[in-house]
C-alpha cells in the first residue's frame, strides 16, 4: 500500500512539472512569433483571442485534427515511435532540476551525468525519424543532426566537467548551493568561457538557429521531420521547445545560481527581496536564456555544415580543455572566492 | 594512499618514453618532410636515454609501486634493456625502407615508441589489469603499423586479420582474467598466487580460467593451434613492421607468460604444464614442416617463428629456474636473430622491389660475400648449428627439459629441429651455390650495413661466449 | 515478490529479448537499435546494483555516442545480408552443437555452485549518503592510477592510429574555399571584349 501511495505521489509531482511545461512550450511558440515579429518590425499573431493570446491553443487544435500520414514504404513502428523517443528525454531530464533547495523530484547524486546522458539520447528520435521515413531529405537531415549533436555533446560535456570541478559535486542542488554568496559567486564569472560554450552548444544540441541545418527548410525542406504531419509532427515540435526550455534552465542552474536570489550579499536589497521564492528567480533566469534563443534566431543566418563542424571540434573543444586546465590550477591554488573552499 | 615520489622514480623509464612520444608527436608536425630525419634522431635518442634511466633506477630487490600494479625487478630491467636494443635496431633498419617508399613519417616512429611503451608496461606489470592494458597498447600500435602502407591491399588485409584475431585473443584473455578474479577475489599477481596456494587442490573454476588465459597467451605468442594469423600478418605487413612484430614483442610476450603462469598461477603448474606440452609439440611440428613448403622468405620466417615459440614454451614448461632462464635466453637471442634476418630483406630491397622471395637471395655470395656470410650466420643460428648462439639457446632449453625427466619431449624437439634445419640450409644453398639472377649492386646506407654486420657478428659472438648473457638471465630471475 | 525483483525480471527479460534480436534481426538497423535497447536495460540493471555511475556512463558513452555513430554508418551502408546467410542451414547443426557444448560448460562452471551466495559473499547494501561516483573517482585516482593512465595512453594511440590511417591529402580532390570564393573580383572572372560592330550580311 505504501508503495502505491508513494507511486501516486510521485505521479502527482510529475504531472505538476510536465503540465506547466507543456503550457510553457505552447506560449513559448507564441512568444517566439511575437518577439521575432517585433524585432523585424512586424506585429506577429494578433487575431485569435484577445491580442492573439489564444493562438497556441488554436495551433494545437489544428495539429490534433490533422491526419497522421505514414508514408507507404516507411518503417511503421519506428516512424511512430521516433517522436516519442525525441520528447521522452526532454521531459525525463526535468526530474533532477532543483526548483528550490528542497523542491526536486529526484535529488540524485549523479544528477549532472544523468542530464548529460539524457541529452545525448535525444538524438535517437531524430535519427530514427530520418531513417524510418524512407525519404532522402529526411535522411540527410538525420545524418546532419547526428553528426552535429555528437560533436557538440563533447564540448558540452567538457563544460559540465568544469561545473563539476567548481561545484565539487554531481548533485544539482549542491552545485547551486556552491554558488551561494552573491552575484559574483555564481559560476558564470569563473567559468565564463565554459558558460558561453555550454549555452552555444545547447543551442546546437536543440537544432535551433543558427545551427538548424538538420531542418534547414531552405536546403532540405524540413529535414528529419519532413514526412511527419498532424500529432506526430506536433510532438517533434513540443520536443524541440521543451529542449530549449531545458537547456535554458540548465544554464541557469549551473552558471547563474539556479534558484538563488541575485540580490544576495547586497546590504539593503537582499532584505527587500527576501520574500521572493527561489522558483521565481529560476524562472526569470530561464526566461532570459529563452530570450537569447529567440534573439539568435532573429539575428544570425544559418551556419554552413562544415562551419558547424569546425566550430565544434576546432574551437569549442580546445577552449574547454584549456579552461579546464586553468580551472584545475585555480582550484589547486585556491584562487578567488570560488575555489578557496574546494582545494585539497 | 598518497603516492610517493619514489614510486614515480621507479616508473621513470615509462614516464620518459611516454613524455617523449607525446613531445615527438607534436614536434613532428612542425618538421618538414625533407628534414624528417630529426624525428628519427629524437626517437633514437629517446631510446638511449631510456636505457640509461632504466639502468639508473634499477633496484636490487623487487619493488612494487602504484598500489601493487607495477613491479620493478631484475627481469623487468634486463628485458626492458633488450627491448630498447631490439626496437632501436628495428627503427634503424626501417629507415631506408620507409624512405624509399614514401612512408617515412613521424607517426611510424611515434607508434613504434608507444608500442614499446606497451611492452615496457607488460614486462613490469604485477597486476592482471596492467598486463592486459599493456598488451592492448602494444597490439593497437601494431595493428596500425601493419596497415601503415594504406594504399596496399595486402597490408590492409593483414591488418584486418591481425585485428580481428587479436581482439578475439584479448577477449579470451580478459574472460580468463575475470574468471580468475571470481575465483581468487583479486587481480594482483602476488595475491592471486597466495590465494591459489591457500587452496588445497585446484578448483575447476581456476582450471577454466587457466584455459582461457593460456589460449589468450598462445594467440598472442602465435603458438599452434592459435597461429593462423602469423604467416598472413608477417607476409602482408611492410617488412620493417614485420621485423618489429617478429622481434621485440616476443620478449614482452615471454615476460607476461612468466608473470602470469609462473608468478601468478605457479600453484597450477601441474595443470598448465600439460597444456604447454601440447602447444609446444604442435608448434614445433607445424612450424617446421610447413615452413619447408614456403617460397616467400617472410612467410618462411613466420613459420620459423612459430617453431621458435615452441622452443620458448619448452623452456617455460620445464618449470624450473634453469628452464625459465633458458627460455629467457632463447627469447632474447631469437629477437636478435629475427631482427637480423628481416634486416637482410630490407638490405636487399630497394625502391619498387621487395626482396622477400627466396629466389631474390639467389647467388648473394657472388654479389656480396660479406652479407651472404652474415645471412649464413643468421640462418645457421636459427637452425641451431654450432657455434652460433641458436645452438646454445636450443641446447640450454633441451637441458632444462631433460632435467625434469621429459626426455621424449627433448627428442621430439630435436627431431623437428632437424627437419627445420632443412629450409634454413636451403637458403644458404641458394645464396652460395646458385648463380645470381639479379646483378644489381646493393644500395643501402652505411649505417644499416654496419649495424647489420654487428648484428650478425653478435649472433656468432654470443654463440662462442654465451656465459655472460646466460648468467644475466639467471640472475634476473632470482 | 518485492518491487525491485519485479523490475529486475522485467529488465532481464527485455535484455534477453533485445540481445536475441541483435543477432537475429534481418535488418542491420534493427539489430543496432536492439543493441541500444539492450544497453539501456543493462544500465537499468546496474542501477539496481547501486552502480549508478556505471549505469549512466553506459548510457552516455554507448547509447549516446558509440551507437549513434554506429547507426550513422549502418544506415548509410546498403548491406545485402543474403550472401551472409547462404550457409546458414548447412552450418546450423555444427553451430548448434558447439553452442550447446558451450552452454553446458558455462552452466557447469559459471553456475550457482561456484559463484552462488554460499561461495561469494552477497554485497552489502551501501549506507545512506554513499556516492558510487565519488568512490569510483577515489579508487581510480589512487589505487588504480597506473592502469588508469595506461588506458588514457591507449585512447591517445587510438586517435593517432585513426588519423594516420585515414587522413590523407588527395591532390585530385577539389575543395571549395569560401574565403577565396568571396575574394573573387569582377576582373578575375569577367573579360570585356571590345568588338567593332558587325554588319548584317
Amino acid at each position: 500500500m505504501d508503495t502505491l501511495l508513494e507511486l501516486a505521489w510521485t505521479l502527482t509531482k510529475i504531472t505538476a512539472i510536465v503540465g506547466p511545461l507543456m503550457l510553457a512550450v505552447a506560449y513559448l511558440t507564441f512568444a517566439e512569433r511575437k518577439i521575432i515579429g517585433y524585432m523585424q518590425v512586424r506585429i506577429g499573431p494578433n487575431r485569435v483571442g484577445p491580442r492573439g493570446w489564444l493562438q497556441p491553443i488554436a495551433d494545437a487544435l489544428k495539429l490534433l485534427m490533422k491526419e497522421v500520414i505514414i508514408p507507404t514504404n516507411s518503417n511503421r513502428f519506428l516512424f511512430v515511435i521516433a517522436p516519442v523517443l525525441s520528447i521522452a528525454p526532454a521531459l525525463a531530464a526535468w526530474a533532477v532540476i532543483p526548483f528550490s533547495d528542497t523542491m526536486v523530484l529526484a535529488n540524485i547524486d549523479a544528477g549532472l551525468l544523468y542530464i548529460l546522458a539524457l541529452s545525448s539520447v535525444g538524438v535517437y528520435g531524430v535519427i530514427i525519424a530520418g531513417w524510418a521515413a524512407n525519404s532522402k531529405y529526411a535522411f540527410l537531415g538525420a545524418m546532419r543532426s547526428a553528426a552535429q549533436i555528437v560533436s557538440y555533446e563533447i564540448a558540452m560535456g567538457f563544460a559540465l566537467v568544469g561545473v563539476l570541478i567548481a561545484g565539487g559535486s554531481l548533485n544539482l542542488v549542491e552545485i547551486v548551493e556552491a554558488q551561494r554568496g552573491s552575484l559574483v559567486h555564481w559560476f558564470w564569472l569563473p567559468l565564463l568561457p565554459l558558460f558561453v560554450i555550454f549555452f552555444i552548444s545547447g543551442v546546437a544540441e536543440t537544432n535551433r538557429a543558427p545551427f538548424d541545418v538538420a531542418e534547414g527548410e531552405s536546403e532540405i525542406v524540413a529535414g528529419f521531420h519532413v514526412e511527419y504531419s498532424g500529432m506526430t509532427f506536433a510532438i517533434f515540435f513540443l520536443a524541440e521547445y521543451a529542449n530549449m526550455i531545458l537547456i535554458s534552465v540548465l544554464t541557469a542552474v549551473m552558471f547563474l545560481g539556479g534558484y538563488l536570489s541575485p540580490f544576495e550579499g547586497i546590504p539593503v536589497l537582499e532584505g527587500l527581496f527576501a520574500w521572493v521564492p527561489g522558483m521565481v528567480w529560476l524562472l526569470a533566469k530561464t526566461c532570459l536564456f529563452l530570450l537569447f534563443f529567440l534573439w539568435f534566431r532573429a539575428t544570425f543566418p544559418r551556419y554552413r555544415y562544415d562551419q558547424i563542424m569546425r566550430l565544434g571540434w576546432k574551437v569549442f573543444i580546445p577552449i574547454t580543455i584549456v579552461w579546464l586546465l586553468v580551472e584545475g590550477a585555480a582550484v589547486v591554488l585556491g584562487i578567488g572566492p570560488w575555489f578557496s573552499g574546494t582545494a585539497g | 594512499m598518497p603516492l610517493e615520489t619514489a614510486e614515480y622514480l621507479l616508473a621513470l623509464p615509462e614516464i620518459w618514453v611516454l613524455g617523449m612520444a607525446c613531445l615527438i608527436l607534436v614536434l613532428d608536425l612542425f618538421i618538414r618532410d625533407d628534414s624528417r630525419i630529426l624525428t628519427y634522431l629524437m626517437v633514437q635518442a629517446t631510446l638511449v636515454v631510456a636505457a640509461l634511466i632504466t639502468l639508473a633506477v634499477q633496484v636490487p630487490e623487487p619493488v612494487l609501486a602504484f598500489g601493487n600494479t607495477f613491479i620493478s625487478d631484475g627481469m623487468a630491467t634486463l628485458l626492458k634493456l633488450f627491448i630498447y636494443l631490439v626496437t632501436g635496431m628495428g627503427f634503424l633498419y626501417a629507415r631506408p625502407y620507409l624512405q624509399d617508399r614514401g612512408l617515412f613519417k613521424g607517426e611510424f616512429y611515434v607508434l613504434g615508441l608507444f608500442a614499446m611503451l606497451g611492452m615496457m608496461i607488460m614486462v613490469s606489470a604485477s597486476h592482471f589489469l596492467t598486463i592486459y592494458l599493456g598488451l592492448e597498447l602494444l597490439s593497437l600500435c601494431l595493428y596500425a603499423m601493419v596497415a601503415f602502407n594504406r594504399d596496399s591491399g595486402t597490408c590492409s588485409e593483414a591488418a584486418m586479420k591481425y585485428f580481428v584475431l587479436g581482439a578475439l585473443a584479448s577477449g579470451m584473455l580478459l574472460y580468463g582474467i575475470s574468471m580468475l578474479y571470481g575465483a581468487t577475489g583479486s587481480l594482483e599477481i602476488a595475491a592471486v598466487a597466495s590465494a591459489i596456494g591457500a587452496e588445497e587442490g585446484s578448483s575447476i573454476v581456476l582450471i577454466f580460467a587457466l584455459c582461457f588465459i593460456v589460449v589468450g597467451l598462445a594467440f598472442k605468442l602465435g603458438a599452434v593451434p592459435f597461429h593462423m594469423w602469423v604467416p598472413d600478418v608477417y607476409h602482408g605487413a611492410p617488412t620493417p613492421v614485420t621485423l618489429f612484430i617478429g622481434s621485440a614483442p616476443k620478449i614482452a610476450a615471454f615476460a607476461i607468460v612468466m608473470r602470469v603462469l609462473v608468478d601468478g598461477l605457479g600453484g597450477l603448474v601441474a595443470d598448465w604444464q600439460g597444456m604447454l606440452v601440447i602447444l609446444a609439440v604442435l608448434s614445433l611440428a607445424v612450424g617446421n614442416v610447413i615452413a619447408i613448403a614456403q617460397t616467400n622468405l617472410k612467410r618462411m620466417l613466420a613459420y620459423s617463428t612459430i617453431s621458435h615459440v615452441g622452443f620458448l614454451l619448452l623452456g617455460v614448461l620445464a618449470g624450473t629456474p634453469d628452464g625459465y632462464a633458458a627460455a629467457m635466453f632463447y627469447t632474447i637471442t631469437y629477437a636478435l636473430m629475427a631482427v637480423g634476418a628481416f634486416g637482410m630483406i630490407i638490405l636487399l630491397s630497394r625502391a619498387g622491389f621487395e626482396a622477400d622471395e627466396l629466389e631474390d637471395f639467389r647467388g648473394l655470395n657472388a654479389r656480396n660475400p660479406w652479407f651472404a656470410f652474415m645471412m649464413l650466420i643468421l640462418m645457421f643460428s636459427m637452425a641451431g648449428v654450432p657455434p652460433t648462439v641458436g645452438f646454445y639457446a636450443k641446447l640450454s632449453v633441451l637441458q632444462a627439459v631433460i632435467q625434469v625427466d621429459m626426455v621424449w619431449l627433448a627428442l621430439v624437439a630435436v627431431f623437428f629441429s632437424v627437419i627445420g634445419a632443412f629450409y634454413y640450409i636451403r637458403l644458404v644453398k641458394i645464396m652460395y651455390f646458385d648463380s645470381p639472377t639479379d646483378e644489381a649492386a646493393l644500395q643501402s646506407n652505411p649505417g644499416l650495413r654496419a649495424v647489420l654486420s654487428v648484428n650478425g657478428l653478435a649472433v656468432l659472438g654470443l654463440g662462442l661466449f654465451p656465459g655472460g648473457l646466460m648468467a644475466l638471465c639467471s640472475a634476473a630471475l632470482l | 515478490m518485492s518491487f525491485e525483483r519485479i523490475i529486475f525480471y522485467a529488465f532481464a527479460a527485455i535484455l534477453v529479448y533485445a540481445a536475441g534480436r541483435v543477432v537475429t534481426a534481418r535488418n542491420p538497423v534493427h539489430a543496432a537499435l536492439h543493441l541500444v535497447l539492450a544497453f539501456f536495460t543493462c544500465a537499468g540493471l546496474w542501477l539496481l546494483l547501486e552502480a549508478e555511475f556505471l549505469a549512466i556512463v553506459l548510457v552516455l558513452v554507448y547509447v549516446g555516442a558509440v551507437m549513434v555513430l554506429f547507426l550513422f554508418v549502418v544506415m548509410m551502408l546498403d548491406i545485402n545480408s543474403a550472401p551472409l546467410r547462404e550457409g546458414f542451414i548447412r552450418y546450423l547443426p555444427v553451430g548448434l552443437a558447439v553452442a550447446a557444448l558451450m552452454l553446458f560448460e558455462m552452466v557447469a562452471i559459471v553456475g550457482v555452485r561456484y559463484f552462488g551466495p554460499d561461495q561469494v559473499a552477497i554485497p552489502a547494501r551501501h549506507p545512506e549518503g554513499y556516492s558510487n561516483t565519488a568512490e569510483l573517482g577515489r579508487v581510480l585516482y589512487t589505487d588504480y592510477v597506473y592502469p588508469f593512465e595506461i588506458a588514457a595512453v591507449i585512447l591517445l594511440v587510438a586517435i593517432i592510429a585513426a588519423i594516420v590511417l585515414t587522413m590523407r591529402r588527395r591532390p585530385e580532390t577539389r575543395y571549395q574555399d569560401p574565403a577565396k570564393q568571396v575574394q573573387a573580383k569582377k576582373a578575375d572572372r569577367l573579360r570585356v571584349v571590345k568588338m567593332s560592330a558587325e554588319k548584317k550580311q
